[in-house]
């Protein structure tokens, strides 16, 4: 089976990697560039462990292939802190004990990181649906939204 | 020997704060490795083919074509496993039936349920590897099936093992059945309590089977060596199960195994048993390559173990002034393909909150063409306390009897007899039911269509094999080395703090490790609740295991007898000025020297945890109810719940908000929906729709700290008790706003709409 | 002697016969002399019975003490999710 060269950025680094036609860029990120902080929970979109940005956007990598990412800016939860300082929400999300067993949190973290950009000062009710596509199984959400509020709180300076 | 440590009230400086988790940064920044995470040089890809049918016997598998695929290295069938007698046999500390547990693995003479695994392959790829399935030619003579439990009951249905007859029936059946087995439990005279009763409240109810719906599918890697050793890399309840269960299959040495338990994307009781973990070890002993093998969400939801569905009646019976007089109850539970479900433990949960002189329960184990069941959280007693509590809130209202009164008439104290067995130690139901009572939800003023419901659960909470060691590191530092593992409630975090506790010491001086299987003895699972009150007190022993080991120390190096050293915040000090004076020594000092006075110090604990403390909670919970669509939303929802003692406060509250979500998702939207075919339609969270963020309203936490005697910290377990509740709890507002009864889960709109309509109360 | 009941739902395995006294010092000896006693419960014993000594639960606990005025009962094993 014939492979495709695929370039792009993942994380501000330029990337290179071959890929099946096939392969779903989550694969891709996990198994050619073997960054696994990005987690496959169901492939089908509807639990959101997956989430990265695509140039700016909110996606599920399992929905998107590998090979549509050339040329791509592509964000995933390794390039959240910058060097040892966590990124705001990371860190209220451990002091809020808005994790269990982690598998969904990357998912999470990106998918509130494009809420706080595009709405700095959510209400409750916006953390909520915002953050509606992806499960967490462990916590019942409340520390979740709770860490995504404060974060904001935080990220604004309030 | 098995270990209690009693429980001492002492102040404490680390137990009960809020600590940041140990696994916290490598969790947010993807630096955690779980299952799929791993991965070896030069390894395969491992895929399963499923059955399409839900009964079929297997005439003939043909894997010729697909091992002459480029890039297959090895296909596993039934050939290559040893056949495994039909009789219980010792693997860890469980007994099990291994001719059901080779044969769910891997289908022999029949396939059982749509998923029910066949064949696996290696192959260089993943695409490869499926391309292989494909060409794997299976021959089947397709059988009739049945999914229903009470439809398996009956005697012309079909039998998914002809050889099983019921046990617990005395003179044995002439008949198979598929009636595993069936159970009984009595106390007093039922007939007699009922003949006493002013109001008789009879109701049944009917559940279908949920998932534990972890986010991570099951994920293992293994590697097998020409020397006949194998490593094995699983996200699993329990490394130590998980090992016995392999060599048994695949008849090799326990000690030729190990299992590193890799960071585990929730379990909830679904990873306590073995699927792919054997078919991946055989791969790779017939491949020579290591061999990872994920499942995807559909085989997690086809091939792995959901709760029972069940069929439950309960009949009540009271006095006007509310005094219970009998209580009674049938509970048929499906354990899927093969018997095993918790009806045991159902049966002995139903009832446990109250104080009763007449009870009787049946219970009947029923094997169906669907996947068998694992454990979820407080196996099987949401689906009993369904049908009690619905029936007890339903008695309240009967005799105008606030539902919270009602319970605290009734309710199980310190000393009551209960009817499986044993008396009641100190436990805390009635402080939940008055903390209940005494908050502000219970007062707050319902809308029109809203409605409030109550309910409470029982779990019991477990002990077990469990164990650790605490090496003092030549700086001062310590590892704490785990046999349980963090299923994702925080143990590490509040072992640590145990830890930290008993030597008087700075938390962040404890690292917690999960021991791979080579490193400790035998642990048990992480299931039961067990982890904080079993870990810990072994935690605790070990802790003072090490103390012993410095205080004897010590009095070599100071020239004391070891009764003048005591050891009082983080340091050894003289015990009494009057028996010897000596220069105190610390911690970092102890570990410096340690390697020149005799060697470097550990504590350890290899015990059989026991004392485990029951536990008890009391939910509220407010709905609103659109007539129209028949939806139903959570409005408001408070936890109460007696956990002996919070070692780490937030994370106990997690486990409470994670388990009450569970069971909402329980009780309003998650079932397996199955065609006539026997084949589950719904094998994805699109279709099987658990709790998303917007669904759920703030969840409000009480806790209730009535100390377990039995513990040095008076821990009791906190898992399983929040599932437990919440579907009746729900069941009660829904009638609560609507004056309409639900008895068939889920709680979904077009069934609560399908009970407005027949009871005349739908709108639109 | 130590006065030993069986849960309701070890009848089928014991002739009905609930309630017993038998003079053993500890649970090993007590699952010996039921199993000696009654052979069908012998798998259970093996298996899936735990005991409560004077209402304190113990599972898989053969060598725990078994006192002269003991209450002891065997009820089903606990396992858990």
């Amino acid at each position: 089976m014939s492979r495709n060269h695929v370039s792009a950025t993942v994380n501000g680094d330029q990337v290179e990697f071959l890929c099946e036609t096939g392969q779903t860029l989550l694969d891709a990120l996990r198994d050619e560039l073997r960054l696994t902080g990005t987690k496959e929970g169901c492939g089908t979109g509807d639990c959101g462990a997956c989430s990265v940005m695509v140039d700016g956007r909110l996606v599920c990598s399992c929905l998107m292939l590998a090979v549509e990412a050339e040329g791509k800016a592509i964000e995933t939860v390794e390039g959240m802190a910058k060097g040892e300082k966590l990124h705001p929400l990371q860190k209220k999300f451990i002091e809020h004990a808005a994790l269990q067993c982690g598998i969904c949190t990357p998912g999470f973290l990106i998918a509130a990181r494009a809420l706080l950009e595009r709405n700095p000062d959510p209400t409750e009710s916006e953390v909520r649906f915002w953050l509606a596509g992806n499960l967490c199984r462990c916590t019942g959400y409340q520390k979740i939204v709770e860490a995504v509020l404060d974060a904001g709180r935080e990220m604004r300076g309030a | 020997m098995s270990t209690t440590l009693k429980y001492e009230e002492k102040q404490l400086k680390i137990v009960g704060t809020r600590p940041a988790r140990p696994d916290g940064v490598d969790k947010v920044t993807g630096r955690a490795r779980f299952g799929a995470d791993y991965n070896l040089p030069g390894q395969l890809i491992g895929k399963a083919l499923r059955s399409p049918h839900a009964h079929a016997r297997i005439v003939s598998i043909d894997v010729s074509a697909a091992l002459a695929l480029p890039g297959v290295k090895a296909v596993v069938t039934r050939d290559d496993f040893a056949e495994m007698p039909d009789e219980m046999a010792p693997v860890g500390e469980l007994m099990i039936n291994f001719r059901d547990v080779t044969r769910n693995m891997m289908a022999r003479e029949k396939v059982l349920y749509d998923g029910h695994p066949l064949a696996a392959v290696a192959a260089t790829s993943e695409s490869v590897a499926r391309a292989a399935l494909a060409l794997i030619k299976v021959e089947y003579e397709v059988l009739p099936h049945v999914i229903d439990v009470v439809e398996a009951m009956r005697p012309d249905a079909p039998l998914l093992n002809e050889n099983q007859y019921t046990q617990g029936v005395k003179p044995k059946p002439e008949r198979p059945s598929n009636i595993a087995k069936r159970l009984e439990f009595g106390r007093g005279d039922v007939a007699a309590g009922f003949a006493q009763a002013d109001v008789i409240v009879e109701r049944e109810f009917n559940t279908k089977p949920v998932h534990q719906g972890y986010i991570e599918p099951q994920a293992c890697l293994a590697s097998y060596s020409a020397d006949g050793q194998a490593e094995l890399w699983t996200a699993t309840q329990g490394q130590f199960v998980f090992r016995a269960q392999c060599a048994k299959v695949l008849q090799m040495d326990v000690s030729k195994i190990r299992v590193t338990p890799t960071e585990i994307g929730g379990g909830f009781g679904g990873k306590n048993n073995i699927y792919n973990e054997p078919l991946a070890i055989a791969l790779s002993r017939k491949s020579n390559r290591p061999v990872k093998m994920v499942m995807t969400r559909e085989e997690v939801f086809r091939a792995t173990g959901p709760t029972p569905g069940a069929n439950v009646r309960v009949k009540l019976g009271a006095t006007r002034d509310g005094r219970i007089t009998a209580a009674e109850a049938v509970l048929n539970f499906q354990a899927g393909a093969f018997p095993g479900s918790p009806v045991n433990q159902a049966s002995m949960c139903a009832f446990t909150r109250y104080d009763l002189a007449n009870v009787h329960v049946v219970g009947n184990d029923v094997v169906v063409n669907r996947p068998k069941v694992a454990a979820y959280r407080a196996p099987g007693a949401p689906i009993a306390v369904l049908g009690v509590e619905s029936v007890i809130d339903e008695m309240a209202k009967k005799l105008g009897i606030d539902p919270i009164e009602f319970r605290l008439k009734n309710a199980a104290k310190e000393g009551t007899q209960t009817y499986y067995g044993p008396k009641l130690g100190p436990i805390g139901y009635v402080q939940t039911l008055e903390a209940a009572r005494a908050h502000a939800h219970y007062r707050a003023p319902l809308g029109p269509n809203q409605g409030r419901g109550v309910a409470t659960g029982f779990w019991f909470n477990i002990g077990n094999e469990t164990t650790c060691s605490l090496n003092l590191q030549e700086d001062g530092s310590l590892t704490l080395l785990l046999g349980v593992i963090d299923v994702a409630g925080g143990s590490r975090a509040s072992l640590s703090m145990m830890v930290a506790e008993e030597l008087g010491i700075e938390l962040d001086r404890v690292r917690p490790v999960i021991g791979d299987t080579s490193s400790l003895g035998f642990n048990f699972l992480t299931a039961g609740s067990r982890g904080t009150f079993a870990g810990g007190m072994a935690a605790v022993v070990a802790a003072r295991n090490l103390i012993e080991k410095m205080r004897q120390r010590v009095a070599k190096v100071r020239e004391v007898p070891v009764e003048a050293v005591a050891w009082k915040d983080g340091r050894a000090q003289p015990a009494d000025a009057s028996v010897a004076q000596f220069e105190p020594m610390t911690l970092t000092e102890l570990a410096r020297m340690g390697g020149k006075t005799g060697g470097t110090m550990a504590g350890h604990a290899e015990i059989n945890a026991q004392g485990a403390g029951p536990g008890f909670g009391t939910h509220i919970v407010d709905v609103e109810v659109d007539r129209e669509t028949g939806a139903v939303k959570i409005l408001r929802y408070t936890v109460v719940q007696d956990v002996g003692k919070a070692i780490h406060p937030a994370y106990v509250e997690g486990q409470m908000q994670g388990g009450a979500t569970q069971g909402i998702g329980w009780a309003l939207n998650e079932e397996y929906v199955y065609g006539a075919d026997g084949i589950l339609q719904n094998p994805g969270f699109l279709d099987y729709r658990v709790p998303v963020a917007s669904d759920l309203p703030h969840i409000d936490t009480v806790i209730v700290e009535v100390p377990n005697p039995n513990h040095p910290y008076g821990v009791r377990g906190c898992g399983e008790v929040p599932i437990i509740a919440p579907m009746a709890a729900i069941a009660n507002a829904i009638e609560n706003a609507t004056g309409v009864r639900l008895t068939q889960q889920p709680f979904s709109p077009p069934r609560v709409l399908k009970a407005l309509e027949g009871a005349g109360k739908a709108q639109g | 002697m130590a006065k030993v009941s069986l849960s309701s739902v070890l009848a089928p395995y014991t002739e009905g016969v609930l309630e017993l006294e038998l003079d053993v010092v500890n649970v090993r000896q007590l699952f010996q002399l039921l199993g000696q006693r009654f052979p069908d419960l012998q798998t259970h014993l093996e298996h899936d019975i735990a005991v409560a000594i004077d209402n304190e639960i113990f599972q898989d606990a053969l060598l725990e003490p078994i006192a002269r005025d003991s209450e002891v009962i065997l009820i089903s094993k606990i396992a858990g999710g």
